[in-house]
């Protein structure tokens, strides 16, 4: 098709394409933050098509090498902001130190999508009904950003704050997400409920639980596309820690979830139903985890 | 030791062989000529400001800002185009006090749906035009909004047309035999409400038009993305009253239509009117979100209906109301009421009983058109019947082959009428379901079905079989005195090197038109394939003709061509006789050699007598004069349709606590009569079967309380996709129609036709065990879990 002159177009926007981090930081604040980074570009191109945004100028920060790479820190795994989703299933690292990533990313869309979207994008935009914003509360872990006044790491358990709005501040961008890398005392589940596959999930979930012995020590449970941030179910989770995974303990689980979920009305997954769903999936998943062991 | 011969076996058998398309090999390597692809010098893009409101007065339209951006050649409302264009109504005289309200390519006073387009913009650029958009201001005072089927009806309610009473657009009504009698001494009573939500075609390419008024030569070309040149060509004459051999309409390749790139679009008409008000080319092509407000919907049914049963199992009589609400204007010029005519006609279509009764009304509502898609009415009226009918078999105790062996006409008791009025000359139900018993190995997954529900796996498995409408004659339209054609015409040509040019009116949408009909042109003259060229689609070129649509490509094209092609196979062997000093009779063409008819023994090559015939006429009898090229037409007699029939079947697994539906194996038997190319046949029933899977499960364009479409992204309308597709088995029965020599029936709606039906049967007997029933389509998980009790 001959999309240079048919095809829905953006509004006019100047583009600018910054070679370092401090490059991009400085570009943002000169256009008075009337300003967006680019990455993969998978949610904002089309917002962008719609004209539901218009920025003034356009940042490209895929040529930014310190947002790139995926390489062990201390205790962590190190995830750069340009990671592909796509680097998340062939990426070795991460399937060895932060497996859930990996076992969610055939989740992502669709093999198109997850060759231009960014790790560091997807968290930054926060989708709820997304699978890795979800998943770094699972995973406990830490965004870095970097802005105008300098770098900070923020806990995904305080960066998620409402519908598409997070921690980050007007001219800030991620720079890593740091992951506790993964220990043999662990187990993980991943999986969603959708009704083609590689749409938006009716719900997701990923579990990472640290056990001593048989009974669960720790466990971090994340759902998507259960209200308007990726959601912990801290109810949940506390009447798991200390137990040994059985049908009653799962049980209890499940009917905690009324407590730590509020799902939004909507036409096609009513609230009551949304909250069933949560209830199946979290039943297997926990099942599935018990026989992990 | 070998297979014996069949007639496969001779030269040139192209009939019934699967050829691979001729221009499968273009549209892949990217050499398709799409419209979205057409660039014309002096081009010029349009793009339209769609209302807001799904009912609203236009108060006033300030443009003039938008007007003064660099670039933008002209912003027209409607009643700048309603100066040049006259305006057009979606009724037909057939369907008796049906009503409409007039429509321009822009609204003069009041918008009717959210998302119609209000002002067009014409700039150098789509990106300038859609700037220029933003700047336009319009002032809308809000009308009350009606959305749904119930307050439609309410009397007393908000009405869509200003000094209509009511908002019905038609009401139609058949009674056949004794209906009360038979419900009043029927054993068994079956009945239910049925809905139906709208979907849309979804196509590939999207709507796309380039329009070019010549005005030096008072001469309109129209490039569109249509299955219907000559109906356009006919309308835009019409309507912008520029006389018919001066408008041009090319429709060459095409990313699908399904029938609805055959129905006039306001934006299309605006186009063509901004062409002609700039003396240059306008283009426009509809991006998605455009598309799903402004292409046709289709389906949007409510269907009550009941059957009567005797105490064996016999069909004794239905009974049948269905309400449908089209939007606020009937589609033209094919209306929106054929999709309910044929519902109510085609319900109980397989069965014997004799005693039916229906009511057809059709609603005004404020959303985008309702018009034909893809198996016009067909899963309606198949989903209802064949969903009663396995109701009754349960009530009944009988296995859902079993009830229907009983029920259907027998094979050897045609011609019959259908009990709605329909004429069959012959048609295959037993035949075929005996056929997909043993191809679905019936008895096998009914075991493996019991066993797996001990295991708390929920399989169902579901049969439907339908009655398809194909090769419509002038009873479909013509009668409704609507201009279009229900004939087809060829021409074609032997060249002077002894190859041959067929321009037929029938199009290619991408199903393989051009293949069959080079096969058919192929096969009766006696020639390779690859020298035959077939060229569709430009009224300038191709002869008048019905084109491609409601199944008539291959029954009535292919007739044309092959009637085409013996004609000019006579001259051919006339000047062949002449040079030879035969009788014509006495001699044949194959493989492009003139033989004896008697030896086979080659005479002269057509080439050498088309070099004759050309160049070296001097030599021929004085007197002769060769006709090398041949024009027919021909037009359907004797049955008003070819009527097809079949049977599918479907296997799949409901997840009964996630209320997700996994489709494990689909199954079709057909009966298209001759089957001119069985790859494509397959094809056809396979695509077929797909959009009507997608119509069970996935797609409905959902709408808020105001009448906003909620859904209109590919991200939130669900159509079918690879993984969620199972594998399809395709068998078929041959019972040619007597009324063609070539004997070909439609295929192209088959699959569409009971797909959903067979789903939604399966659907229910996967859930049999917890006594929860669904008839409504789409099956969502929310449906299947409200059936379940499960929240």
């Amino acid at each position: 098709m001959d999309l240079g002159e048919t095809a829905v177009k953006a509004r006019a926007f100047s583009y600018f394409r910054a070679a370092t981090i401090d490059h991009a930081l400085d570009a943002h604040a000169r256009a008075g933050d009337d300003a967006r980074f680019i990455a993969g570009g998978q949610s904002l191109v089309p917002a962008l098509s719609l004209r539901l945004q218009a920025p003034r100028l356009m940042i490209d920060i895929t040529h930014i090498d310190e947002l790139r790479g995926v390489r062990r820190e201390g205790g962590h795994l190190r995830i750069g902001a340009l990671t592909r989703h796509c680097e998340m299933l062939s990426e070795p690292l991460i399937a060895e130190f932060a497996p859930l990533l990996h076992a969610a990313a055939p989740f992502v869309a669709h093999p198109a999508i997850r060759n231009r979207g960014t790790f560091g994008g997807s968290v930054a935009l926060a989708d709820p009904a997304s699978e890795f914003p979800a998943m770094t509360l699972a995973l406990d872990a830490e965004i870095e950003i970097a802005g105008p006044s300098g770098r900070r790491r923020v806990r995904a358990d305080d960066f998620f704050i409402d519908l598409f709005e997070t921690a980050l501040q007007p001219g800030e961008l991620i720079t890593a997400i740091y992951v506790p890398l993964f220990r043999a005392d662990q187990r993980f589940a991943f999986d969603e409920l959708a009704r083609r596959r590689g749409d938006y999930a009716l719900v997701g979930c990923g579990i990472l639980a640290t056990f001593a012995g048989e009974r669960i020590h720790d466990i971090r449970i994340s759902y998507l596309s259960v209200g308007n941030t990726p959601t912990r179910v801290r109810g949940a989770e506390a009447t798991l820690v200390g137990s040994r995974l059985d049908a009653v303990r799962i049980a209890a689980a499940q009917a905690a979830l009324e407590g730590d979920l509020a799902p939004p009305e909507s036409d096609e997954v009513p609230p009551a139903m949304r909250l069933h769903l949560a209830r199946v999936l979290l039943g297997r998943l926990l099942g599935r985890l018990g026989e992990a062991a | 030791m070998t297979a014996p011969l069949t007639s496969l076996d001779r030269p040139n058998s192209y009939i019934g062989r699967s050829v691979p398309r001729p221009n499968a090999k273009r549209l892949l390597a990217g050499r398709g000529r799409y419209v979205s692809d057409l660039r014309l010098p002096r081009m010029l893009y349009a793009a339209f400001l769609r209302s807001p409101h799904a009912h609203a007065k236009i108060v006033s339209i300030s443009t003039e800002q938008a007007r003064a951006v660099e670039g933008v050649h002209l912003v027209a409302t409607g009643v700048d185009l309603a100066k040049i264009c006259t305006p057009w109504t979606g009724t037909l005289d057939h369907f008796k006090g049906m009503t409409s309200a007039p429509q321009w390519p822009l609204p003069v006073d009041r918008v009717v749906w959210a998302g119609q387009a209000v002002v067009a913009v014409v700039a150098e650029s789509r990106a300038i035009a859609e700037d220029a958009l933003e700047l336009i201001e319009v002032d809308y005072e809000d009308l009350p909004v009606v959305v749904d089927i119930d307050s439609a009806r309410e009397a007393g309610g908000a009405l869509i047309n200003p000094g209509s009473v009511n908002n019905t657009c038609f009401r139609s009504q058949l009674d056949n035999g004794t209906v009360d009698d038979a419900f009043a001494h029927a054993a068994h009573v079956v009945e239910e409400e049925f809905t139906f939500g709208r979907h849309t075609a979804v196509t590939l390419e999207p709507r796309a038009i380039v329009a070019d008024y010549d005005p030096a030569d008072g001469a309109l070309t129209v490039h569109h993305g249509t299955q219907t040149p000559y109906q356009f060509q006919d309308l835009y004459s019409r309507h912008y009253n520029i006389p018919e051999a001066r408008v041009r309409v090319i429709a060459t390749d095409i990313g699908g239509s399904f029938g609805m790139k055959l129905h006039v679009y306001h934006e299309d008409m605006a186009v063509v009117g901004l062409s002609i008000l700039l003396g240059r080319p306008v283009k426009y092509v509809a991006d998605r979100m455009e598309s799903f407000v402004s292409d046709i919907h289709a389906r949007d049914h409510r269907v009550r209906a009941r059957m009567a049963l005797d105490a064996e199992g016999e069909i004794l009589a239905m009974e049948v109301e269905d309400l449908t609400a089209i939007g606020a204007f009937s589609t033209y010029p094919r209306t929106s009421v054929v999709e309910g005519n044929q519902v109510i006609r085609l319900m109980g279509a397989p069965y014997r009983f004799k005693n039916y009764r229906a009511t057809l009304e059709v609603i005004f509502q404020n959303k985008v058109q309702t018009s034909q898609y893809r198996a016009v009415g067909h899963p309606i009226a198949c989903a209802v019947t064949e969903r009663l009918v396995d109701m009754a078999a349960a009530k009944l105790r009988l296995d859902p082959f079993a009830i229907r062996a009983q029920n259907v006409i027998p094979d050897d008791a045609y011609p019959q009428t259908s009990p709605t009025g329909y004429r069959f000359e012959a048609l295959s139900h037993q035949a075929c379901l005996t056929r997909l018993h043993e191809m679905m190995d019936y008895d096998g997954l009914r075991a493996k079905q019991a066993d797996l529900r001990k295991r708390g796996i929920y399989r169902g498995i579901g049969i439907a079989t339908f009655v398809e409408i194909t090769n419509p004659s002038p009873a479909f339209y013509g009668v409704g005195g609507a201009r279009i054609s229900s004939q087809d015409g060829a021409i074609l040509n032997l060249t002077p090197s002894g190859e041959v040019r067929c321009l037929i009116s029938v199009t290619e949408q991408g199903q393989g038109t051009e293949a069959i009909i080079s096969q058919i042109v192929a096969d009766q003259l006696g020639l390779a394939q690859d020298h035959v060229k077939v060229i569709t689609g430009d009224t300038e070129v191709t002869p008048h003709g019905g084109a491609t649509w409601a199944c008539r490509g291959a029954g009535i094209g292919g007739e044309t061509a092959l009637q085409a092609t013996r004609a000019l196979k006579r001259n051919i062997l006339e000047i062949a006789a002449l040079i030879l000093q035969e009788q014509p009779s006495a001699l044949d063409i194959v493989d492009g050699q003139v033989v004896d008819t008697a030896t086979r023994n080659q005479r002269i090559p057509i080439s050498e007598i088309a070099r004759i015939a050309y160049f070296r006429s001097d030599t021929l009898p004085p007197g002769t004069q060769a006709q090398l090229t041949v024009s027919h037409h021909f037009a359907p007699q004797g049955y008003p349709f070819a009527f097809t029939n079949g049977i599918q079947g479907c296997l799949l697994e409901v997840d009964v606590e996630t209320g997700l539906i996994r489709l494990l194996k689909h199954f079709i038997v057909e009966d298209c009569g001759r089957v001119i190319n069985p790859m494509l046949v397959d094809e056809q029933l396979r695509g077929g079967i797909v959009q009507g899977l997608g119509a069970a499960l996935f797609e409905e364009c959902r709408y808020s309380d105001t009448g906003q479409l909620v859904n209109g992204s590919l991200a939130d309308y669900l159509v079918p996709m690879p993984m969620e597709m199972p594998d399809i088995v395709i068998g078929h029965v041959e019972t040619p129609t007597a009324d063609t020599e070539l004997g070909a029936k439609g295929v192209g709606e088959a699959g569409t036709a009971a797909a959903s039906a067979c789903v939604l049967n399966a659907v229910n007997d996967a859930l049999a065990p917890f006594g929860a029933t669904i008839n409504s389509i789409p099956i969502t998980p929310m449906k299947v879990l409200t059936a379940l009790k499960r929240f």
